[in-house]
Order: structure tokens, then sequence, then C-alpha cells
């Protein structure tokens, strides 16, 4: 187990450098006087070549400077932590939703695929799957800001502080009532694939030897679909959830700027408008770095709750 | 009266084309504590027959008509929630391969304790107790350490075992065991055969064994059921019909088995394919396979004829037998 973590830490390591190299890259070519800053003074910017500046800007890297925003004339890395709280919070609750319907809506469909309400679920899904983000999102707005005028349509509302910079909206009818747009819009595009993945799934288990056994010692069927038949099928689908959760940080930038969720998504959208090049490469590393953890934390909890991997002999 | 009584059971599998039949007009008693064989090739309809009566075939497979009466009720009529009271608790049945039966994400002991909370009313304790009990009769050792592993834990005789002792884990009336040790390799497969024996022998447990190999039949059964192409074509002691075979197709089966050849010459088998449901043969469903075959085999179905304890379906046996008697 520990060995495995070591294996992966060197592993996210190896891939944050390999992103802050092509973020240096970007941002070297953008406006290579400011990617070495003030502190390259003695010499000629011109006679130092790109490795050196690179180095240079990764000895900065490990110290926990990733260079300093242009616009906000702060580190770029605070100003990317102050907006953290707001994205993540974001995703937690797409992903809270998905999570909460996709399990009932992809056995439900899977258990009677010739329900009405089934087919409605998957026309749906199709719609859901084919129909971006933005669309998914103004058509939100119109609905429910417009129209009915019951849920606010940008900003975060009314916000709790926590700890450091982290002010949630889960503490307050207002924020939670602020929460709710830009989450189902976020939702919209993994909800139809996970109720999909969860019935295709589901329907293979259902035909496997042991469901029949299972209904051979006469076990009620709520046993045997929601413990001998769901067990099986969320572990694939926990596989694809936790590079999908990945994916839900791009997602975030869209939505987010319908939104204008003042989120590092929408942050980063400005700071391209704007050419700030070093809190683009902060923006870059940073994503990368919730990469690699949701991914080793999927890893590890795949093997927990299958028996079959060896946790202990995992990377070994 | 018979613990089980099978009356005509058909079965059929819907499918684009209409219905096939996949099992027809079987009919058969099983006694407590009776031990009886079926056997016959693949496609034959054995295991389909071993579900049906359990009324567990998947779709498109359904039960066309017939009755299965297990002590004196009817399967074939039953609800599922009646159903569900009587199998794992009066009828167990042994899956053909350990290694897919058993649920790869539950411990053994969840499988055993679920199996037996389904039927009775027991504290967990006193059904993880039970559920050691059975581990210890099948010869698991350290059973206490098993309850806790998962299937993949264990060897493939191994998990057969478990899955026998969850099959005894509720005194059964009745075990229907499907290939059971098909999937095991040579030196295990007599280990479990034997203890499944046992264990039968012992508790007075009724057993329908569904294989192809006739050497396990006579080892484990009493009386045999030789099925062809959906029909039963002989039925008997397992003694006499081994040794006595009546019908050509028990006839070819016997002869080619590996110990009726002598060494250095060519395995005997019988020429020719099982028909396909689809695209039977009119008359006798072996006639083409047949050596004795006569226009009426190939004309008129042959009806199952009862003499004494056996019974066959073939025109040339059943005339043989007329031509005695009228000696």
């Amino acid at each position: 187990m520990i060995i495995y973590l070591a294996k992966r830490f060197f592993q996210a390591i190896l891939v944050l450098v390999v992103i802050s190299l092509i973020g240096f890259a970007v941002q070297d070519s953008l406006s290579p006087q400011q990617a070495v800053g003030a502190i390259q003074t003695a010499q000629n910017i011109e006679e130092t070549g790109f490795a050196e500046r690179y180095f240079h800007f990764l000895s900065g890297v490990v110290q926990g400077d990733l260079g300093t925003s242009y616009f906000f004339k702060e580190p770029a890395l605070e100003v990317i932590l102050k907006k953290m709280p707001a994205t993540l919070e974001l995703m937690f609750a797409a992903a809270l939703i998905v999570a909460a319907l996709s399990v009932p809506f992809g056995v439900f469909t899977a258990l009677y695929p010739n329900h009405m309400l089934s087919r409605f679920i998957l026309s749906a899904s199709i719609l859901g799957l084919s129909i971006p983000v933005f669309v998914t999102g103004i058509l939100l707005i119109y609905l429910f800001s417009v129209e009915w005028s019951v849920l606010p349509s940008f900003g975060r509302g009314q916000i709790v502080p926590i700890v450091g910079y982290w002010e949630t909206n889960f503490a307050s009818l207002d924020g939670l009532k602020h929460i709710i747009l830009p989450a189902l819009a976020l939702a919209s595009i993994m909800l139809p694939l996970f109720i999909r993945l969860i019935r295709a799934e589901m329907r293979q288990v259902l035909k496997s030897e042991y469901v029949k056994y299972a209904r051979a010692r006469g076990l009620s069927p709520f046993r045997i679909y929601f413990v001998h038949a769901l067990k099986n099928t969320l572990l694939p689908v926990v596989t694809v959830g936790g590079i999908q959760i990945g994916t839900l940080v791009a997602y975030t930038i869209l939505a987010e700027t319908i939104f204008q969720w003042p989120g590092m998504g929408f942050m980063f959208l400005e700071a391209v408008n704007r050419g700030d090049a070093p809190l683009i490469v902060a923006y870059l590393m940073v994503v990368g770095a919730i990469f690699v953890v949701i991914n080793t934390l999927v890893d590890v909890l795949y093997g927990l709750i299958n028996p079959t991997i060896d946790m202990a002999r995992m990377g070994a | 009266m018979a613990l089980l009584s099978v009356q005509d059971l058909s079965v059929k599998f819907g499918g684009e084309f209409g219905a096939v039949s996949a099992v027809k007009n079987v009919s058969f008693d099983l006694h407590r504590g009776e031990r009886l064989g079926i056997v016959g090739e693949s496609g034959a309809g054995k295991s389909i027959t071993g579900f049906a009566l359990m009324n567990l075939l998947s779709a498109p497979g359904f039960i066309n008509r017939g009755k299965v009466l297990f002590d004196g009720k009817d399967i074939v009529r039953m609800s599922e929630r009646q159903l569900r009271k009587v199998r794992g608790n009066r009828m167990a049945m042994i899956f053909q391969d350990p290694l897919v039966t058993l649920n790869p994400v539950l411990t053994i002991g969840q499988q055993m304790i679920e199996t037996l909370l389904a039927h009775r009313r027991l504290r967990r304790d006193e059904a993880e107790f039970i559920a050691i009990q059975k581990l210890r009769e099948v010869y698991i050792s350290s059973p206490e350490m098993r309850m806790s592993q998962y299937p993949h834990e264990l060897s493939g005789g191994m998990r057969q075992r478990v899955i026998i002792a969850i099959a005894l884990l509720l005194d059964p009336d009745l075990i229907i065991a499907d290939e059971p040790t098909t999937a095991l390799d040579v030196t295990t497969q007599a280990d479990i055969l034997e203890l499944l024996l046992h264990l039968c022998m012992s508790n007075n447990v009724s057993l329908i064994l569904i294989t192809h190999d006739l050497g396990v039949v006579c080892q484990l059964t009493e009386r045999i059921m030789v099925m062809y192409a959906g029909e039963v074509v002989e039925t008997g002691k397992t003694r006499e019909v081994i040794n006595d075979p009546q019908h050509p197709y028990t006839q070819g089966l016997i002869s080619a088995l590996p110990q009726q050849t002598l060494p250095g010459h060519t395995l005997k088998s019988i020429k020719g394919y099982m028909p396909s449901l689809l695209s039977m043969p009119s008359g006798c469903p072996f006639h083409p396979r047949c050596a004795y075959a006569l226009d009426e085999c190939r004309e008129h179905r042959p009806k199952l004829v009862h003499y004494r304890d056996a019974s066959v379906a073939c025109h040339e046996v059943n005339r043989l037998h007329q031509e005695t008697l009228a000696e």
C-alpha cells in the first residue's frame, strides 16, 4: 500500500513536471521577459537559454512560487487558492446530483427496460448528452430565473466563511439556492453518461451465474438487486467516475462562465482574455495536481471496495 | 407418494421465428432419498430440465406445459414468493462452475449466512454457527477463517465444497446438481463426488445429477434417465441400463466410452450430430444417426414404453419386446 502510494506520488511529480514544461513554454513564448521576472537583472534575457529560464521557473515552483499575476498583482497560486473553494463546491454539488440520481435511474432502467419511465429516462439522457453545457445552462436560466423567477441566475449569493480562503455555499439557504442551477448545468453532462453506464453494467451483471445462483438460494429480490448485483455493477462505475470527475474540472470553465460563478474556471477564462500568463500556467498546474490526486484516490477506493485486488501487493 | 413427480414437462424458448421446444414431455418420479442421473450430450435439454424443476428458467425460456409436483405442490403454478420459500430451502442447486457461481465481492460467510437468514429466523451468531458446522461437514479446513475469505481466495475444489455446504445449509429434501464436477480436475472430481454421495446418503437427501459422464452416473445414482434432443429415450435402474442398454442411442453412448475400446484402436463414436432444435427430423429424432432405422422410425415418433422397471422410446425395441411376449 505504502509502496503503491509512493509510486503514485512519483508519477504525480512526473505529470506535474510535464505540465509545468508545457505551461512554461506557453508563458515563455508569450513574454519571455515576464517569464523570467524581476530576478533576472544581471544577465541579458536574450543570452539566457530556454532551459535555463525553465529551471529558474522550476526552482520557484518548488518553493511554492508560480509567478505573479499581472492583473491581480498577487502571487498566482494565492489567486487560484482563493478561487478554488468555489469551484470545488460546485463540482461537489454536481457530483452529488449525479451520484444521487444515476444509481436509482440506472438500476430502474436495467430492471424494467420496457417500462414507460425507463424509455423516458433513456430518451432524456440522449438529449442531455447531446446538448452542450452552455445551452443547458442558458435554458435553465431562462426557465428558473426568467420565466418562473424561483432561482438566482448568477454569483454565489450569501457565503459563509469556514477556514482560510474557504467560504461555503452549503451553510445558508441563499447560498444553496445559488448553487442549484450551475450544479445542475454541470451535472447535465455527466448524469446521462452514468445512467447509461450503470444500466449497461447492471444488465450484464443480472445475466451472471452468481445472480442466478442467488435466485436459486431463494434470496429476496431486494437483496439480489441491491447487494449482489449493485455491488458488482458499481466497480467499473467507480473507475469511470474517477476519470469523469477530472473531466468535470474542464466543464467548470463553461458552467462558471455562464453563471458568473467566481471560481477557478471563470478566473481562467478571464486570465486568457487578459493574457495573464503566470495565472494560466498556475491554473494548469493546479488542475493537473487535482487530476492526479483524484485519480489516486479513486484507485485506492477501488482497491478497498474490490476484494479481488490485493492492496498490499498493488504496484509491487 | 413420490417426493418429486414430473408430469409431461415441456420447455420452450421463444424467439423471433416462434418458439422452439427444448424439452418435450418429460415425466418421472423421484422418491425421498433416491438418486437419479440425467445424461445426454450437450444440448440434449438436461440442464434446462434441471432449471425447470426449480422454475428458474431465464427468458426467453419458459415452461410450456406439464407439472412439477414437489411434495404434492406444483412448482410450475407457484408464485415468485412461494417459489422463494422452496428454492435454497427444500430444493437446493449445485451449479456447474464454482469459479463463477459465488459472488466475487461477498465473503463465503456473508453468502452462507444470507442463505440461512432468507429462510429461517435466526440470530446472526446462530447462523454463523450453523454455517461453520456445515463447512466442517464438507471437510473444509479452518472453517472459521474461511468465513471471512472471498471466493477468489479459495481453490476450485474448495469453492465447490462451499457450494455443497450451502446446498446442505437448510437440510433440503432434494439437491439438483448440474454437472458439479465438470469444471474441476480429475482428482478433485473424485473427492467431490464421494463427498456428495456420502452427504446425500447420510442425510437421506434425494439427488438429481445432471451430467454427460456415464462413469459419474454409475458411481452416484440408482436410476438413470437418458435424454436426446429434449426427449427421454430411456430410463431404468442405472446398473441395468449401463450393462444392458436397450435404446440404440444409449448403446452408442456406452460403446463410445474410452474403456470400451482396446488400446491402440480408434475410439468409437456415434456418427453425425444431434439435430438443431430449429430443424428436428420427422419421426424418431435419433433416426438419422441410428443403424437400425426403419421406415416406421422416419415417419412416427416412438412413445416411451414401460417394461417392468425400465422404459424405452424405440420402435425396434418395442417390436422385439412384442415378439418375445408373443412367444
